[in-house]
């Protein structure tokens, strides 16, 4: 047993804070406005859909430092032990003169009602670390996840074009900082557990993956928090007791990628940010579905494997991941299993884990040489939305015919499942849209989809079909996608 | 003194937003950063879980002895009257007594230490209820003959039967037109703090001051001069806090009185959406009798409106429906009737545009009918029926067009958009095009500008000149982001001569300018724009009349130079003339007024002339569809609007790019759902799909006509702008309706309904594939 530790620390601005006193429910907006009284960060929502409450979140991450957006209203306190959080209030120079991010969007007039600006300012500011030179489209994706519902983006997107000639990324406090904060990060970690208790509710941080299979071993029945995506709002909306909830997010054992001959194996805890090169090197199917994935403030916070182990529905990755015949492994006291990850699904809310277990890591293998695969997530809204319908595909055609079919569905049923009617009725057969016209009619054999307010049963039903038609004629070369050039 | 050729930040020119430097900061303080005194309370409020019923029991025990909770208040603890209707109908209670009459209707509030153990201790409330039928849509409630929530309203104009009788085509169809929630950013919040005797200040998020104090004294039983009602500003509005603000302020209020102790009450953005007013979602029936050149002989509408439990607005929201139900367009022969329905929903409000783009948009339908009856562009069906000269320019409420600038506003919006030679392209394009499809439109905006309610035209402003010079400017409007303070300064600044940064905006306060109407119906310039003249213009007259004795000059010698006051041949600095005029005893502050003149309105009739002028504007959209699902981009959007002579060109800019893309939000993805219980499913971003970034048109031009200037004697000949923009966005929705029409060879009207969701485009793609 590793030694054990009873406060959170972490860096605020610049200044280091050292709390004991964090309930499992705290979040971090909750802390900035009400404890620190830092209240240029604002609550739109507490469920990290607006982005009004975006602050970067720095970590250690190999031997470097990232800054990443995050949304605080869902972000957990106890989550940011030996993080830098920076808010809004640190980007204005000592005598107040403007951030180069600030200027810009004041001379653009990119704020109206200003309630949004904040948590814009912030998305704009780590994209303009990482990217001082960005492309309307690198600023949509930025900006997928802050709703503003004033000026319409067009003089956000102005301001995020113009940062660039209003000063160069050397004079930024964060860059010029950024040794001595990572080696005051280096010496907040000592490596302990760390569990932080107020009011009976419990949080602990384990050590190590080792330390976690104790901690799991001890309290089975706990909340297993990765990026509190999901969690964060069984908090905020439900005002569910997760106590005592363990933080897996920090752990450097889930977050290995490691790929092979054999394809991709990585750990729990890799967000979808931390995939997205992985996705674009190895799966370039799924290059334009992945930025679809929530906004970049979810992706930066969001793991693969919290999206698998909480078995929504209509969670984006699992029907991918199952086309492409993917695994997943659990940990737990008693060693690891290794299931398909179809099969970790078996009913509305309920997976394949049990108490004590926890999603350790998952492994997609290699597609083959004559796979056909594509992923298409249908929205009400393009971006930052949940699916009503996700399909993926992978087929393999050989000499023409359908050698073998694996498509998964999101949105259809309740869990996402595999089409195996429909599957059944391409393999063997001619790769024709005489095939696919008659595979279509199967699928109202496979699901029985519901009406909810993302879509009705009907539009699932035909859109669902229709996807497999759109990834027919894909194929022959018929252009089937929407596409969107900006201006600027 | 060296002469300055203009002022800095005068009208007419591009000023940034007076706070811009602030919101990038995060230093704009909005009511939930306001320092909270020791011993603030945290009120919450305890939503009713039936659509309709009668409430059998309330058992709040385990909400009061929650952890923190300090009490709880019913209606039985309101010392005045238990309704915040802002029509004077009583239909509006604070907290349900007997009856539930939606899902979402608060009932109580719980007050405790901090704002979380509100929160957890309302959810232990245990309600019982006798449940009665409730009716959720608009078109349950027309079948089941509900009550109408206010009296409707009918406009008629020449003998609609013959006219009808006669024509060579008639169409006959209905619309169904979506709500939509406002989704301010921040949602609403109220913050009272208890005084001597039966005074209370309450900082409220609202759009109505007046109102929110008027309703204050109200529910307490006291008078309008105890209550003070403050507000610098808020993070959007867009008419959700023009009625609905009264709620939050008087529980607040009421439990600050209670407990002497202040009283903050911010509900999450879940309650916010369930229990506050929307805009409404319409049921509209026309029909149109037209010749061969698809000119309009004759239109007959029903506009049938999801009001909600209660009156609030629905009824001058249903009648702004009506008075925009003809756009642009001269119907020789006319009649509108309103069917405002009750339905057991929360009670639908004000919303940008206020009714009006849930009746111009019919008017848009029935083009689109003509033209794809008749087999033409829908623009030239447009251009057609255009109101025009004597003849043909008189409204379905009689009052006469004499301002109308759409032909040559469109002429130029067609030339700069290349409108012909792209719908070409897009008709090319689709026939060789199997899966994806585009769509091309322009739609006109024609908004009559001015309250329907008479009273409302008017407004007040406090000035004060310091005797250094420093102007400080207080006025009845409200900024809600729109840049309202901005322009009323540059105003005040112009009117004296002086740099813009002489002039200190201050937040609004019941206190300074009493009586005031909502900053709403676009109005805010127009009115406090005047009124701050009017109170400059007093205080320069004062100052005249000083210096003119003094110095033994003629009046007309003294002028008001950039920063400077030039006397006979003397110029002086402002800020030293000034500080002569205090030493001479001039009174240096004014309360200025304005009244919009020439405007009156007969319901009864359905006569007059409620609008002062018009505003003006129109755009083109194109879009692309795929077909297979529904899904759409928005490729290209061309804008040419009317503002007047804009009082400051960037701002207006920015509240026809604002208002455009909450326009097109409402008609496409905004999509307010409830299930068969009554409930709202659709509350909070998460289900709620208002527009990001990546919606915006690919391609967006956006162009004010600068050649426009306003007939009327408006503040600088200024045109209003908050509320006509929203409705350019129609040219999407029928952008997308061109696009689903050529799947079955543009013969078919696709009567695409908003919103215009993928799913409703593909239904509706589906529809005409398969004939209908």
């Amino acid at each position: 047993m590793s030694t054990i530790r009873n406060e959170i620390r972490f860096l605020l601005n610049g200044r280091e804070v050292r709390t004991s006193d964090v309930g499992s429910s705290d979040t971090l907006l909750d802390h900035l406005r009400i404890d620190q009284r830092l209240t240029g960060t604002k609550e739109g929502c507490a469920e990290g859909d607006c982005g009004a409450c975006t602050v970067l979140v720095g970590r250690r991450s190999g031997e470097g430092l990232v800054y990443e957006t995050v949304n605080a209203c869902i972000r957990l306190l106890a989550s940011v032990d030996c993080c830098h959080v920076v808010t809004v209030e640190h980007l204005a120079g000592p005598g107040g003169e403007l951030h180069p991010v600030q200027q810009a969007m004041v001379d653009n007039h990119g704020s109206q009602c200003g309630f949004c600006t904040p948590g814009i300012v912030m998305s704009l500011y780590s994209l303009w670390m990482g990217n001082p030179a960005p492309t309307a489209h690198d600023v949509e994706v930025a900006l997928q996840g802050n709703l503003c519902r004033c000026t319409g983006y067009q003089p956000i997107i102005d301001a995020a074009l113009a940062v660039s000639k209003k000063g160069a990324a050397g004079n930024d406090i964060l860059v010029k900082q950024r040794n001595a904060i990572l080696d005051q990060l280096k010496s907040l970690d000592d490596g302990a557990r760390v569990e932080v208790s107020r009011d009976g509710e419990t949080s602990i941080l384990p050590s190590s993956v080792a330390d976690l299979v104790d901690v799991l071993g001890d309290n089975p029945d706990a909340t297993i928090v990765a990026g509190s995506t999901d969690v964060g709002l069984w908090i905020t909306k439900f005002m569910r007791n997760i106590s005592p909830a363990v933080f897996i997010a920090h752990l450097k054992e889930l977050k290995q990628i490691d790929v092979t001959a054999d394809g991709v194996t990585f750990g729990a805890g890799v967000t979808y940010t931390e995939f997205e090169d992985v996705v674009a090197a190895e799966f370039p199917h799924m290059a334009e579905f992945w930025p679809r994935i929530g906004g970049w403030q979810i992706r930066n916070m969001g793991t693969i494997g919290g999206n698998i182990a909480n078995g929504s529905p209509i969670g984006d990755t699992p029907p991918a991941l199952i086309a492409l015949g993917a695994t997943v492994t659990m940990g737990s006291k008693s060693g690891r299993r290794t299931v398909p990850l179809e099969e970790f699904f078996i009913a509305y809310g309920k997976q394949d884990r049990e108490p004590g277990d926890f999603v350790e890591a998952i492994h997609i293998p290699r597609p083959g040489n004559d796979d056909i695969n594509a992923v298409y997530k249908i929205t009400k809204r393009r971006d930052e939305d949940i699916s009503s319908v996700c399909g993926a595909f992978c087929i393999t055609v050989a000499e023409g015919t359908v050698s073998q079919a694996r498509i998964a569905y999101g949105g259809m049923a309740a869990t996402p499942k595999r089409a195996s009617k429909v599957e059944a009725a391409l393999v063997g057969k001619l790769w024709t849209e005489e095939t696919v016209v008659k595979a279509m009619a199967q699928f109202e054999k496979d699901f029985t989809p519901l009406t909810d307010w993302r879509a009705s049963a009907d539009y699932r039903a035909i859109s669902a079909r229709n996807l497999l038609r759109r990834f027919y004629l894909e194929h022959t070369g018929e252009p089937v996608r929407l596409a969107r050039s900006t201006a600027a | 003194m060296t002469a300055q050729a203009n002022i800095k930040g005068g009208v007419h020119t591009d000023e940034r937003h007076d706070s811009a430097h602030k919101h990038v900061t995060g230093r704009a303080e909005y009511i939930d950063d306001m320092m909270e005194p020791v011993g603030t309370l945290h009120a919450y409020l305890g939503l009713a879980e039936q659509a309709h019923g009668e409430i059998a029991k309330l058992d709040l025990t385990d909400v009061a002895a929650a952890k923190g909770v300090v009490g709880v208040l019913t209606a039985e603890d309101i010392p005045g009257v238990n309704d915040i209707s802002p029509t004077g109908q009583n239909d509006d209670p604070v907290f349900a007594e007997k009856t539930v009459e939606f899902h979402g209707q608060p009932i109580f509030a719980v007050v405790a230490e901090t704002r979380d153990a509100a929160r957890r201790a309302a959810a232990l409330a245990k309600v019982e209820y006798k449940a009665k039928r409730h009716v959720i849509d608009v078109d349950d409630a027309l079948d089941v003959d509900y009550p109408h929530v206010t009296e409707p309203l009918k406009l008629e104009r020449g003998d609609v039967e013959s006219a009808m009788a006669g024509a060579p085509h008639r169409i006959k169809a209905s619309q169904r037109v979506g709500g939509q929630d406002h989704f301010y950013l921040e949602g609403h919040i109220a913050f009272a703090f208890p005084g001597e005797d039966d005074e209370v200040t309450v900082y409220s998020s609202t759009q109505h001051p007046s109102e929110v104090q008027h309703m204050v004294s109200h529910v307490l039983g006291t008078r309008s001069n105890d209550v003070t009602v403050n507000v610098r500003r808020m993070g959007g509005a867009f008419g959700g806090k023009e009625s609905q603000p009264s709620l939050f302020a008087s529980v607040a209020a009421l439990a600050a009185k209670k407990w002497g102790r202040a009283v903050k009450l911010r509900p999450d953005r879940d309650d916010d959406m369930v229990a506050t007013g929307k805009r409404h979602d319409f049921l509209n029936t026309y029909e149109v009798g037209f010749d061969d050149e698809g000119r309009i002989l004759a239109v007959d509408g029903t506009f049938a409106a999801r009001c909600g439990f209660s009156a609030d607005l629905s009824g001058p929201v249903t009648d702004r429906a009506l008075f925009h139900a003809d756009n642009a367009y001269y119907y020789p022969h006319v009649r509108f009737n309103s069917r405002p329905m009750k339905t057991n929903t929360v009670s639908n409000t004000a919303f940008r545009g206020f009714g009006g783009p849930q009746g111009l948009i019919t008017a848009e339908r029935i083009m689109e009918e003509i033209a794809y009856h008749l087999g033409k562009d829908p623009l030239e069906v447009r251009k057609a029926n255009f109101y025009g000269d004597e003849g043909r320019d008189v409204t379905p409420y009689h009052q006469t067009v004499e301002d109308n600038i759409l032909n040559q506003l469109v002429g130029e919006l067609e030339e700069s958009s290349d409108y012909a030679a792209r719908r070409k392209a897009v008709l090319e394009h689709n026939a060789s095009s199997p899966v994806i499809k585009k769509g091309l439109a322009l739609t006109p905006v024609k908004f009559g500008i001015s309250f329907t309610a008479t009273w409302f035209n008017q407004a007040g402003a406090l000035l004060h000149v310091y005797n250094d010079g420093s102007i400080h400017l207080n006025h009845g409007g409200t900024e809600m982001g729109q840049g309202l303070f901005t322009k009323v300064a540059q105003v005040v600044a112009d009117c004296f001569q002086v740099d813009l940064e002489k002039i200190k905006i201050t937040g609004t306060t019941t206190g300074k300018v009493p009586n005031t109407s909502a900053t709403a119906a676009s109005s805010g310039s127009d009115l406090n724009g005047m009124a701050a003249a009017n109170a400059a213009d007093q205080i320069k007259n004062r100052l005249v009349d000083f210096a003119a004795e003094k110095y033994s000059v003629p009046e007309d010698q003294i002028v008001f130079e950039p920063n400077i006051v030039r006397i006979g041949n003397v110029r002086k600095s402002f800020d030293e003339f000034i500080k002569e005029a205090y030493m001479a005893r001039v009174h240096l502050s004014a309360a200025g007024f304005y009244k919009t003149p020439e405007i009156h309105w007969d319901r009864d009739a359905g006569t007059g002339r409620p609008f002062y002028y018009f505003a003006y504007g129109a755009a083109v959209s194109e879009v692309s569809v795929d077909t297979l699902t529904g899904e759409y981009h928005v490729d290209r959007v061309d804008i040419l609007h009317d503002v007047g002579r804009s009082l400051n060109p960037v701002l207006d800019k920015g509240q026809i790019e604002g208002g455009f893309i909450q326009g097109m939000g409402w008609l496409t993805t905004e999509e307010l759902w409830w299930d068969d219980e009554g409930r709202l499913r659709t509350h909070a971003p998460s289900t709620y799909k208002i527009p990001v970034a990546s919606d915006r048109p690919a391609i967006f031009n956006v162009d004010l006509a600068t050649w426009s200037k306003n007939r009327e004697a408006t503040i600088r000949r200024s045109k209003a702008v908050g509320e006509p923009p929203f409705m350019l966005a129609v040219s999407v929705l029928e952008a997308l309706s061109m696009a689903v029409a050529s799947v079955a060879d543009y013969k078919i009207c696709p009567r695409l309904d908003a919103p215009a969701t993928p799913e409703c485009v593909l239904m509706a793609v589906e529809r005409l594939r398969g004939g209908a």
